[in-house]
Order: structure tokens, then C-alpha cells, then sequence
């Protein structure tokens, strides 16, 4: 387990609707104790991709692959009593929107030992112990009146934060993060991200962090990959985005408006030229 | 010439018999023809602000004119104002009826004014926004988020506003998607005389496209910023 690419290792990985649609049409990666970004408009199958990765795809979704293994298991026949083993203990995720993610109705504490209770046997007493200390590490402050609190009481970075909390509590192998700051304020974004990567350094996790804006989590990564329309069409190193190759990675990193570009129009995507790429590549 | 002037605005939400004021003593003026930006993280009144701009909520104190026209406070726009003055909102998923095709949702306002070539001016609107014609008789689950957003654009634009007034209009988007439509308000800016107030979190955005910027905090006005 200590072998560098051995947390994921997919090859052809293939989702498809019952009508034999195909969303997510083969795609091969395997990634170790790393921080990769998956990065991607909406509709090119990243998220899909992560959630295969979860278990969590609906029914209605076929998943085959020639090689789907997770810490060197190959999860893709296990049902679900497997798949509870494994989630939440091996591998964790944290959603786009705390506001839906976070159960209204439990108090913060109970939602953050939840994965305590279902993986660990522990007494009650080093349960709220581990949720403070776990609440503490993610920057929260006064943990033991934030346990009692509700999800509405919090901002949405706060409820971020507490998603992270849960996600980490079991020490997992793997985190998933599925466009964790779209739903937060600008200033609070950088905050997050920055939380996410130096929690997940400190205990030698991998990271799998998706987003759409390349911008801002190219600097919280060491690797890129870039999907569109269901497939992966670029991969590279973060420090070499700048002077990427593929139009599609290029219009993406220089997409972002800034005070420099005022007067300027914004680099767009010319769909037709990456299309007739990525046919190309196909073939 | 200045098409708005506010002067010691307070703005308060009125629930049952609560009032809370959460904008404060504002003064600004927004020139016509610039693009206004303003900034603030959630909660500042920034919104709060835009929705009095746009007549949709009448508790407010102070003066404001608007397109040479003084407002009065407690009551909702009337005349020309309701046309000249139009809004886009954030979130594309929500701003469109969904059982509504869009050509029934965008001509409703025309047939309201009475105005005989509607579609004409539809086609038009979409060529202006640079959609497929063909577009028009869907519905708005069989476009995407981006494309959604230009309808809006293209509803609030049919009725030839002097002011358009746009609350967060790329946030709920891709980063891909936002650049497109942000090239989309410029050219738009460039081609008809307009005035545009944008609120949005993002400096980024707003540094790209303002003319004249203000930062608000926790209700009041934190700093003024003119861009050449």
C-alpha cells in the first residue's frame, strides 16, 4: 500500500446510460498520495467519475471498467454492505453546498460522529473528544459549543469546514472533494482550499479535488486533469499549465478575468476545433 | 449626466411588523453609459441595494433619482421607469418559467406593451446574444446553464432599457461559460447605449468589467474606485 500509485488505478473507465448513451467514455488514471485536480466544464462526466469512485452512482447508470481498484481492491463487483465498509473509513468526500449536504435537523456533533459510530466502536466520552479535537483541526472555533449547534446557525464556510470535519474524523486513505467551494464567497474560497490541501498533506492523504476553474486550484495541486464531453484530454503537472498545449487546457487557464485584461475580450472556447481534437484522438 | 443619484439611502426588510435596516446612509452616483460594479461578501447589502434600483422592494428612506425621475419611497414603480429599468438575476436555473416555452415566456411582456412585431424582435434578440433561431420553441431544462443566462440577457434586453441591473450574472456558471457571457455584456454595452450595475462577489469580475466601482461593509459604503 505504500507503492505510490496504488490508491486508484482505472483503466477504460466507461458510464453509460441504459439507451447505451455514454457519459463518461473511457478514461484511464491512477493516482497515489497526491493532490490531482479533476477540472472540467458542467456535463463532462467529472463528477460521474468521482462518484463511480464512491460507489455512489444511481442504478440507472452502468459502470464498466477493465480496471477499476481501489487501494488495490477491486470495488467494482462489491455491493453495497462492501462499499459502507469502505466509504466514510477509506475513502471520504465532501460535496459542492454545505447548506444540502448537512442534515438540518442533527446537531453538528452527532453529524460529525456519525462516522465514528458506524466504522469504530468507541465510548461515548472519546467520541466527543476525537469531534472536538477534529473540529479544532479544521479551524473551527470553540468546538464544545459548536457540537450542540445546527447546520442554519452556520455561515457557509463554517459548513464547509464541518464537512471536512466528517469527511477526515476516520483518518481516511482518499478524499474526494466535488467542487468544494463553487457554493462560498470569493474571500472564503482560498481559505478552504487551503485548509483542504494542508489537512491532506499533513496526513499523507491522496486528494481528488474537482472543479471547474483551473485558476484557482492549479495552485493547491501537483497534477491536472482535464476532462470534457466525457472523456480526458489532457494531463500534466500543475507547474506546467502555463504554457499548456491543448487548446482546450490553454482557453481555461486564461479564461479568468482580471484587471489586466480590461478592454480585452476573454479567450472562449472554439467547441468545433476541440471537437475535431478530441475526434482525432479517438481514433 | 448621471442617470442615478442616491442621497442618504437606508434600506430596511420589512417582516410583519419587524423592520431591519441593513444599508445605511448610502450616496453614489452612477453616470450614464458606465458599467457600475458592486463589491462586498455575502450579507453587505449589496443585493439588498440592487433590489430598490430595480423596484422590487419599497422600504427605503432618503432620495433617489433615476433617469431623471425622482423616486418615491413606499411605492412601486410606475410609467416608462417599469421599462427602462431591467434586471437579470443570478441563478439561470430559476429565473425561467419551466413549463413555459421561451418564446411564450419572453413574449409575454411584449404583448403586455402592446408591441405588434414580436417575433421579429425575438429573432432578433437571439441573433444578438448569439443563440441558434431555432432555440426559441424549447423549453428551458433542454438548455444549459450558459444559454440560459443569455435568455435572460435577451428578455431584460427586449424591452430596449436605458439601465440593466445584473445581480451576481455569472456565479452560477462555468468559468468557461462566465467568460463567454461577459463578452457577450460588453459587446452589448459597446453596441447600445447602456447602463449596467453589477453586483458581484468575484473583484476579479468586476476590476475586468467596471468603469466605477464601490466595495460595500456591513451595510455602508467601505471604498470608492474609479478605473480610468
Amino acid at each position: 500500500m505504500t507503492n505510490n500509485s496504488s490508491l486508484i488505478r482505472i483503466e477504460s473507465l466507461k458510464i453509460g446510460l441504459e439507451d447505451g448513451t455514454e457519459l463518461v467514455k473511457g478514461i484511464d488514471f491512477s493516482m497515489g498520495r497526491e493532490r490531482v485536480a479533476l477540472v472540467g466544464e458542467s456535463g463532462s462526466g467529472k463528477s460521474l467519475t468521482a462518484r463511480s469512485l464512491m460507489g455512489l452512482l444511481p442504478d440507472s447508470l452502468h459502470v464498466q471498467a477493465d480496471r477499476f481498484e481501489l487501494l488495490g481492491e477491486a470495488v467494482l463487483p462489491y455491493n453495497q454492505r462492501q462499499w459502507n465498509q469502505l466509504r466514510g473509513k477509506q475513502v471520504a468526500m465532501v460535496l459542492q453546498d454545505p447548506k444540502y449536504a448537512l442534515n438540518p435537523t442533527q446537531n453538528i456533533g452527532r453529524q460529525v460522529a456519525e462516522p465514528l459510530v458506524l466504522h469504530q466502536s468507541l465510548s461515548k466520552k472519546v467520541r466527543i473528544e476525537k469531534v472536538e479535537h477534529m473540529l479544532d483541526a479544521v479551524g473551527l472555533p470553540n468546538p464544545a459549543q459548536l457540537r450542540k449547534m445546527y447546520p442554519h446557525q452556520l455561515s457557509g464556510g463554517m459548513g464547509q469546514r464541518v464537512m471536512l470535519a466528517i469527511a477526515l474524523i476516520n483518518d481516511p486513505q482518499f478524499l474526494i472533494a466535488d467542487e468544494p467551494t463553487s457554493a462560498l464567497d470569493h474571500a472564503v474560497r482560498d481559505q478552504v482550499l487551503e485548509l483542504i490541501s494542508s489537512l491532506v498533506e499533513e496526513r499523507n492523504m491522496g486528494l481528488l479535488l474537482i472543479s471547474h476553474d483551473l485558476q484557482q486550484v492549479a495552485d493547491y495541486c501537483e497534477r491536472v486533469l482535464v476532462m470534457y464531453q466525457g472523456q480526458l484530454i489532457d494531463q500534466l503537472a500543475a507547474s506546467e499549465l502555463s504554457n499548456a498545449s491543448h487548446p482546450y487546457t490553454k482557453t481555461l487557464w486564461s479564461c479568468r478575468p482580471n484587471i489586466d485584461k480590461r478592454g480585452e475580450s476573454l479567450p472562449i472556447l472554439d467547441r468545433k476545433q476541440i471537437a475535431s481534437l478530441t475526434e482525432g484522438a479517438a481514433r | 449626466m448621471n442617470l442615478i443619484e442616491l442621497n442618504d439611502v437606508s434600506i430596511s426588510h420589512v417582516q410583519g411588523s419587524e423592520r431591519n435596516t441593513v444599508v445605511h446612509d448610502v450616496n453614489l452616483t452612477v453616470k450614464a453609459g458606465e458599467c457600475f460594479g458592486l463589491v462586498g461578501p455575502s450579507g453587505c447589502g449589496k443585493s439588498t441595494l440592487l433590489w430598490v434600483l430595480a423596484g422590487l422592494n419599497p422600504h427605503w428612506s432618503g432620495s433617489i433619482n433615476m433617469l431623471d425621475q425622482p423616486l418615491s419611497a413606499g411605492k412601486v414603480f410606475t410609467g416608462d421607469l417599469r421599462r427602462r429599468v431591467q434586471m437579470v438575476f443570478q441563478d439561470p436555473y430559476a429565473s425561467l418559467h419551466p413549463k413555459h416555452r421561451l418564446r411564450r415566456a419572453l413574449s409575454e411582456p411584449l404583448k403586455l406593451l402592446g408591441y405588434q412585431d414580436i417575433d421579429d424582435r425575438l429573432s432578433e434578440g437571439f441573433k444578438q446574444v448569439g443563440l441558434a433561431e431555432n432555440m426559441i420553441d424549447r423549453y428551458p431544462h433542454q438548455l444549459s446553464g450558459g444559454q440560459r443566462q443569455r435568455v435572460a440577457i435577451i428578455r431584460a434586453l427586449l424591452l430596449e432599457p436605458k439601465l440593466l441591473l445584473l445581480d451576481e450574472p455569472t456565479s452560477a456558471l462555468d468559468m468557461s461559460v462566465q467568460a463567454e457571457i461577459l463578452n457577450l455584456l460588453n459587446d452589448l454595452k459597446a453596441k447600445r447605449d447602456l447602463t449596467m450595475v453589477m453586483v458581484s462577489h468575484d473583484p476579479d469580475v468586476v476590476d475586468y468589467m467596471c468603469d466605477h466601482a464601490v466595495t460595500m461593509k456591513a451595510g455602508r459604503i467601505d471604498q470608492e474606485k474609479f478605473y480610468n
